[in-house]
């Protein structure tokens, strides 16, 4: 698995960009998920949420689940592309798969990268 | 000139033509009499369809195309079938014969009811063994399956809370181990969601259901036993927790054939519940459905049971039966149905199984489908890995993943299909890897159990030796390995419209 060393991770998995705003769903838990093939963003731009919000439902060939927001503030963007390519949350869910864009976010309950790493590990046995 | 059929190999597969591949223009399968009545002008032309692209086709090659797709299929009566969660027993043929009584079969439900009385006692006599079974008070045979059950039962709670004025209740514990259409019936009512965790021995996890217990709670929904096949070892303190905070316990009855004659929910503490009767009492399944999931509610829930109910509406007197008739709960629900659920389906062939087997051989039912899961449970627990490794009821899960290997429980899925099993539930429950949950029900003798266990060791032998003889399965299919990403992906059933077929028309 991959967690990138600038961002910060929820226990629900999701992944937060402090610098960005950005957010969306880690890479391990891709991994979990297997392939994806439905994705739909569940807020708009300008909407105002608060952390834990569910911001995306996403469907796997295995599973489906709810995504939440990792850190509350305003939606400046959203991925509108991402519906049409729900696979890219595989290939880079770090990339081209962010699901939404926070301005004057306040991350939520997170974790940083070696915490989350140890907490996936944890969960493997 | 007429090639012969190949022979069919892993690649080269005999596939059945669809119907509109079959049919040939003028062809037809019944010769209609001349018209013996005056001819009538057609309505305007505006009114009227040009083409209908409907197959042609005589009756042989009807049925004949029907019997072999008929033939692809596996069912519980062409093979063992251990798909948890669903409780895929066989159901007795006579269950066929009773549902087809001329009696039941040529009833009409808008009859008056003094020319269906025997349908109306078959229904009220199964609403009262099911409140035997249970414990429950009261009972309502309308929804149709078992997530319509929960609908019900939701509403049922809801309306309790309204009555006493208690508004702000809109939240609804559901465990992380819950079927998947327990948090969806409460979607569908606008309430929200709050999951509850399991502990390391399977349990609902107390701390956290003690956390969120409070006034804004509508009630809990349990599977007991749950999806891993467990019965939950602090039921009693789970429920009054719930009740507690003025919360209601709603019992999913999906699992409800490990408790036959054993535990009655209604007992227990459960206010609702809803039964499967084609899961637990033998109604046909899935594709042979249609299902039937009436709900069970404690005293002081009848009130709010859908309407109508079957009741006596005059007492019998001597050798005369009673007057069975429909009546009104005071503040019901309203109507699940448009008429009284899935009566020769559901009601008779369940009425059927219970009056075929009586108390003792319900419970014999359950300890049966308990013994059969643990044996299984103990003959593979040494190859796959059992997380929550205690004594199970009617089900269990166990991982289809091995230490080193890309083998997936999918791929074993697949490959049990190679030696004509169907494979057990995939990737449910969600809080265990790679999850294979197989529940044997009561119906298979130990030498089906024995086979199929022996299959599930060579195969684990195989994802070791010839891991692509499982990533590659099914080989010996109609079919082989679906794309279900692709299948999930584009969404297009067909690629070609029959002739004559304009889309934009």
């Amino acid at each position: 698995m991959n967690a990138p060393a600038n961002l910060k991770y929820t226990k629900s998995d999701e992944w937060f960009d402090p610098e960005t705003g950005k957010a969306g769903l880690s890479d391990y838990a891709q991994g979990q998920l297997s392939d994806i093939v439905f994705v739909e963003i569940l807020v708009d731009e300008g909407d105002e949420i608060e952390a834990g919000k569910a911001i995306a439902s996403v469907e796997s060939v295995k599973a489906s689940a709810e995504i939440y927001s990792p850190a509350g503030g305003k939606v400046v963007a959203v991925n509108k592309d991402l519906a049409d390519k729900p696979e890219s949350i595989n290939t880079d869910p770090y990339g081209e798969a962010w699901m939404i864009q926070l301005e004057g976010g306040s991350a939520g309950d997170v974790m940083d990268a070696a915490a989350y790493e140890k907490y996936c590990e944890e969960r493997d046995h | 000139m007429i090639d012969a059929p190949e022979k069919t190999t892993t690649d080269v597969k005999i596939v059945e033509p669809t119907i509109f591949d079959l049919s040939s223009p003028g062809r037809t399968g019944v010769t209609m009499p001349a018209s013996d009545v005056p001819e009538t002008a057609l309505p305007p032309e505006a009114l009227l369809r040009s083409e209908l692209p409907l197959p042609e086709l005589a009756e042989v090659d009807v049925v004949r195309h029907y019997m072999h797709l008929s033939s692809f299929n596996y069912s519980v009566d062409s093979g063992y079938y251990p798909l948890g969660s669903c409780t895929m027993k066989y159901n007795p043929k006579i269950n066929e014969d009773t549902c087809r009584l001329p009696g039941f079969l040529f009833t009409h439900p808008l009859q008056p009811v003094e020319t269906v009385q025997g349908n109306l006692a078959l229904m009220y006599q199964l609403q009262e063994w099911l409140k035997e079974i249970s414990g429950f008070a009261g009972i309502t045979l309308q929804p149709a399956a078992g997530a319509h059950g929960e609908f019900t039962g939701v509403l049922i709670m809801r309306a309790y809370h309204k009555s006493r004025g208690d508004d702000k209740r809109t939240k609804m514990l559901i465990p992380d181990a819950a079927h998947g259409t327990n948090p969806a019936s409460v979607g569908m009512m606008g309430m929200s969601v709050v999951t509850i965790p399991s502990d390391e021995r399977g349990n609902v996890d107390l701390k956290a259901l003690e956390a969120a217990c409070d006034d804004t709670v509508v009630g809990m929904m349990l599977t007991n036993p749950n999806t891993l096949g467990l019965f939950d070892e602090h039921i009693e303190k789970v429920i009054e927790l719930v009740h507690g905070c003025g919360g209601l316990m709603y019992g999913d009855g999906a699992n409800l054939n490990a408790l036959l004659g054993i535990v009655r929910p209604g007992d227990v503490g459960f206010d609702v519940m809803h039964f499967n009767l084609h899961k637990t009492f033998a109604v046909p399944h899935g594709g042979g459905g249609p299902g039937s999931g009436p709900v069970g509610v404690a005293a002081h829930l009848v009130d709010f049971l859908p309407e109508p109910l079957v009741g006596i509406i005059e007492e019998g007197e001597d050798e005369l039966p009673p007057l069975y008739g429909f009546v009104k709960p005071e503040k019901s629900i309203g109507r699940m149905k448009a008429f009284h659920g899935h009566f020769g389906g559901g009601h008779v062939r369940a009425f059927t199984y219970i009056a075929m087997h009586g108390p003792d051989g319900l419970k014999d039912i359950s300890q049966y489908a308990v013994l059969n899961a643990n044996y299984l449970q103990v003959r593979l627990r040494d190859t796959y890995k059992v997380p929550y490794d205690r004594i199970c009821m009617h089900e269990f899960v166990a991982e289809g993943r091995f230490e080193g290997s890309d083998v997936r429980a999918l791929d074993i899925s697949k490959r049990l299909m190679d030696y004509n099993f169907h494979p057990p539930t995939n990737y449910f429950p969600l809080i265990v890897h790679e999850a294979l949950m197989i529940e044997p029900t009561e119906t298979e003798n130990k030498d089906t159990l024995d086979a199929f266990v022996d299959v599930m060791i060579k195969i684990a032998e195989e994802a070791k030796t010839q891991p692509d003889l499982l990533h590659n399965a099914p080989s010996t299919t109609k079919f082989g390995r679906m794309d279900e990403v692709k299948a999930a992906r584009e969404l297009v059933l067909c690629c070609w419209l029959p002739e004559g077929y304009d889309l934009e028309a």
